[in-house]
């Protein structure tokens, strides 16, 4: 797809979805890639990445305009590539977020019912690329953020181990448990995007020092005798929407015929990893927002003294959802609290990474719905925080052990809505995820589909 | 002033000191920028020490060296697990609104710090050492117009010491710095210099009655920016704490600034201001793990510390205690002592020179003993020299400025100015029989007994000679002159 095409089609699908904020300006300083060029990719890149010189926002008032003076480490290698960033995607202010409804430009749109939230918080690039603007982007995972707008529009979602893709660049939301992933059509782009981005990062101590394979020779078509662990935890009885647990029950009949060996696990501690999460990463964000105060960039409310400079910038330009978190993670690092809720959430963090490693011994990947849900309406959750955090409950728990996880389209509601279905597997073994589903894809019809709104 | 030493007296001070050290690598803490001192504001700096959104750190692996280094000196135990924990606070100095630092497993913990004062040998024990970053400097305008953050020194990896409650003095505390200072310059970790900013010193000090066990409410005491205002302040505070307990007030536990100008120290916050820290691990630094066998073998590597180094002093150069103590405070003129005694065995003819004249011709001239001219091989002719009576040792203190200035051979300048000793009885007779012809009063005097008229006849013939006449001779000469006594 050439880089003119995109253009074009951004400028009339994107009024409609609002996924792209800003679009680079190709041939300007940012682009350095000429619009006919035809072996340059066009991607799109979530706004919470470092484009050297290009708006990078993270969907908030607070840095607006900010422009970095470097490029994230993804973003270079894929220049270095032949991939040209075409524009930055909408998103849940800072990630913070299921739904792509905080960020400050407004929500984007599901291009498969536009009354619909697209998933978040990397709303903006899962609806650019399953509307077809875009035939791949960069999005960021914390607690989901990749798998749960993938499942919610219909496209291929990944998140690399911890440690897989540097994090150098990336605005931080929680250190620990960040990674940039490619949202892509298909199994074959994501390997091909994923090979670009991942590998060791002198400029990120948490990259992982080990060699990248080659992804795109994972892509074969054979499940015979992997086996692939379902965990009862992510089967509750209520909670899980009738047409997602029948999509990803007749999923697994499919590989199964496809010679693939299903075996019951359990991991026990999976009911505590919602409140883990939302200790740990809420104090980490707190600490990583910490430097936006109008010192040196984004907005400034000027005032008479720097007490009050601080208080009234953050207060202008953070928005609620942000707010709630900071107080949340700042509570949980004080003085008297950090021994019963941060202390604590981290050792319920490593029990439950031991359950997976524990599930691993018997099981070459595990197999659940990603998102309890379908795409929900706008404005539907946004007044409840706590029902917009159980959104995240399939997926928190594998940012929380660090092992890699993918979501693939596997059916539809009766309206049309994608359903997801969520491969984990161990730590470094994205092959073994993708290799599954490259077999399920090739054996199936679901990510031929596309939303009417297509060009 | 009286009464004040009575009351001090019945109080003991109790004092522990933290220590901020910058550590002399090329480069910043987390990232590669320069840490050259005195460049223009903001110019060494990158994403990562100005804390831009999305940037990382990376540990600069010879500052945690150089911190390790210091601890092993210092006699500490090694940490097992190195983490770093995130500090957590609002200042516009600190750019990520949090510092880098090490909160509960300090690299180093439990080691001590030896020292002497009078004539007493004590250890002052090391708490923690740990490695973290600085901030950026504030300058301020003079009318409070505006003020200004120059980010250069934001990332400049410190150690930071702290010591045990074992300082009982202020005097204690100067001792215990000279010598954490000696340390820290002979390791070549740091420059220790206060007053350009690459050693600050904070302390602790609180009172209690004598003989009691339990310590007293304590103030933090900050701006003390030479070892003369530590000693200053801590004497102060000390005063200002008894005065305030014989008056039968409570001692408010805060911070408080020394004004070195006004001789006083003032209200900086109170324990109600002081900060939750919100302390917790660094994610973006992963822990890693300290192998005894290369820790063994750093401390075996280390150079002779200062400590041991006097000890050796004492005991192989007989110089004594002082003259050790002083010698082994700068490594270079150790350096310069141990190699001036290799070409010549006179070890405190060696130190005096060094310790007295040439002292003084660094001093007058603010240069270091490296950056001079004046060579071991210099000292060492010039003792020569006065051994064999070629010159004496007041011509001797008056061709060092011209070594010092030119660098040229001791030598070379007594042969250009003539300045060789006179030794020679005849040439040495006839002057003084001059001088005897001269000084007829005195020559009487001494004959009735006045013995001091002999010292003023022998100081005329060094004058008439212009200092070259060797005493020893002018002496015996005069002697045998003034003869038949």
């Amino acid at each position: 797809m050439k880089i003119r095409s995109c253009r074009e089609i951004i400028e009339t699908v994107n009024k409609k979805l609002n996924a792209i904020i800003y679009p680079s300006d190709l041939g300007g300083p940012a682009g350095g890639f000429s619009e006919s060029d035809k072996t340059v990719t066009p991607i799109a890149i979530k706004d919470n990445i470092c484009v050297k010189d290009e708006p990078t926002t993270c969907g908030s008032k607070i840095l607006k305009g900010f422009r970095p003076p470097y490029d994230a480490t993804v973003i270079a290698k894929l220049k270095a590539a032949g991939f040209a960033p075409i524009g930055k995607t909408n998103m849940d202010e800072f990630a913070f977020g299921s739904s792509c409804e905080t960020s400050c430009y407004g929500p984007t749109r599901n291009p498969w019912d536009l009354e619909r939230i697209p998933g978040g918080s990397s709303g903006g690039s899962a609806s650019a690329v399953a509307a077809g603007m875009v035939p791949m982007a960069l999005g960021t995972d914390t607690g989901g953020s990749i798998r749960q707008p993938a499942a919610l529009c219909g496209i291929v979602g990944m998140k690399p181990t911890y440690g897989r893709v540097s994090r150098y660049g990336l605005i931080a939301f929680a250190s620990s448990l960040d990674q940039i992933g490619p949202l892509t059509r298909n199994t074959n782009d994501c390997a091909r995007l994923l090979n670009v981005i991942s590998g060791y990062d002198r400029m990120d101590s948490t990259s992982a020092n080990i060699p990248v394979p080659d992804f795109t020779e994972s892509l074969v078509d054979n499940v015979k005798k992997i086996k692939i662990g379902i965990p009862k935890e992510y089967f509750p009885e209520g909670g899980i929407d009738g047409a997602v647990k029948k999509a990803v029950f007749d999923s697994r009949g499919i590989l199964e015929s496809l010679g693939a060996e299903f075996i019951d696990i359990s991991l026990p501690h999976t009911q505590y990893a919602v409140s883990c999460y939302y200790i740990i990463a809420p104090a980490e964000a707190s600490s990583n927002l910490a430097r936006f105060d109008g010192d040196q960039y984004g907005l400034r409310e000027e005032a008479k003294n720097i007490i009050d400079m601080y208080t009234m910038t953050r207060t202008k330009g953070f928005g609620d959802e942000v707010k709630r978190r900071i107080l949340l993670g700042t509570y949980s690092l004080s003085s008297g609290y950090y021994d019963d809720y941060y202390l604590k959430a981290m050792k319920v963090r490593t029990m439950i990474k031991n359950d997976f490693l524990n599930a691993f011994k018997t099981c070459d990947c595990i197999l659940t719905p990603t998102s309890p849900v379908p795409a929900f309406k706008i404005g539907e959750k946004s007044g409840n925080p706590l029902s917009m955090y159980l959104s995240d409950i399939f997926t928190i728990p594998a940012n929380l052990a660090g092992i890699p996880g993918i979501s693939i389209p596997c059916g539809f509601t009766k309206n049309s809505l994608p359903i997801g279905l969520q491969l984990l597997g161990k730590p470094f073994a994205e092959e073994m995820l993708l290799r599954v589903a490259y077999t399920f894809e090739q054996n199936t019809e679901f990510h031929k589909r596309k939303p009417s709104i297509c060009v | 002033m009286r009464k004040n030493q009575n009351a001090v007296q019945e109080y003991e001070t109790v004092i522990g000191l933290e220590v901020h050290a910058h550590l002399l690598t090329e480069s910043k803490v987390f990232c590669a920028c320069s840490t050259k001192f005195g460049l223009p504001p903001n110019s060494s700096t990158c994403p990562v020490c100005l804390g831009l959104p999305g940037s990382l750190p990376v540990l600069n692996e010879k500052a945690f060296l150089y911190a390790l280094k210091t601890a092993l000196a210092l006699d500490c135990k090694i940490q097992d697990v190195i983490k770093f924990d995130r500090k957590n606070y609002y200042y516009p100095d600190l750019p990520k609104n949090f510092q880098i630092s090490q909160y509960d497993k300090p690299l180093a913990f439990s080691g001590f710090v030896e020292i002497e004062y009078k004539g007493e040998k004590k250890k002052i024990r090391i708490n923690r050492v740990h490695l973290e970053e600085d901030a950026g400097k504030l300058v301020h305008e003079a009318r409070g117009a505006a003020s200004y953050i120059d980010l250069n020194r934001a990332g400049i990896p410190l150690v930071e010491i702290v010591t045990e409650p074992d300082i009982r003095s202020p005097e204690e505390a100067s001792e215990y710095l000279q010598n954490l200072k000696a340390v820290l310059l002979c390791l070549g970790v740091s420059n220790c210099n206060m007053e350009e900013g690459s050693l600050r010193c904070d302390a602790n000090i609180s009172v209690r009655p004598i003989g009691e066990d339990a310590l007293g409410v304590k103030t933090e005491l900050k701006n003390m920016n030479s070892f003369k205002a530590v000693r200053d302040a801590l004497s102060y505070e000390a005063g200002r704490q008894v005065d305030l307990l014989r008056r039968g007030e409570m001692i408010r536990q805060e911070t408080r600034l020394w004004d070195e100008a006004k001789g006083v120290s003032v209200t900086m916050r109170t324990k109600e201001e002081t900060h939750d820290y919100r302390y917790f691990p660094e994610p973006d630094l992963v822990p890693f793990t300290t192998e005894k066998d290369e820790i063994d073998r750093m401390k075996a590597a280390l150079p002779e510390l200062p400590g041991a180094r006097k000890k050796r002093f004492i005991s192989e150069y007989a110089i004594g205690e002082y003259n050790a103590d002083v010698l082994t405070r700068d490594m270079a003129v150790a350096d310069f002592f141990e190699k001036t005694v290799g070409l010549i065995k006179s070890p405190k003819e060696i130190a005096n020179w060094l310790l007295g004249d040439v002292a003084s011709n660094l001093k007058e001239r603010k240069i270091s003993i490296v950056e001079s001219k004046f060579k071991p091989g210099h000292l060492a002719e010039i003792i020569g020299l006065i051994r064999s009576e070629e010159i004496t040792g007041k011509i001797a203190k008056e061709i060092l400025p011209e070594i010092f200035e030119t660098g040229k051979t001791p030598k070379k300048i007594i042969e250009k100015k003539d300045l060789r000793q006179i030794k020679d009885s005849g040439e040495l007779t006839s002057m003084i029989e001059g001088v005897l012809k001269e000084n007829e009063k005195s020559v009487g005097d001494y004959k009735n007994g006045k013995k001091s008229a002999l010292t003023f006849l022998v100081g005329q013939v060094m004058r008439k000679t212009r200092g070259k006449a060797n005493p020893r001779k002018v002496n015996e000469i005069l002697k045998k002159k003034l003869g038949g006594i």
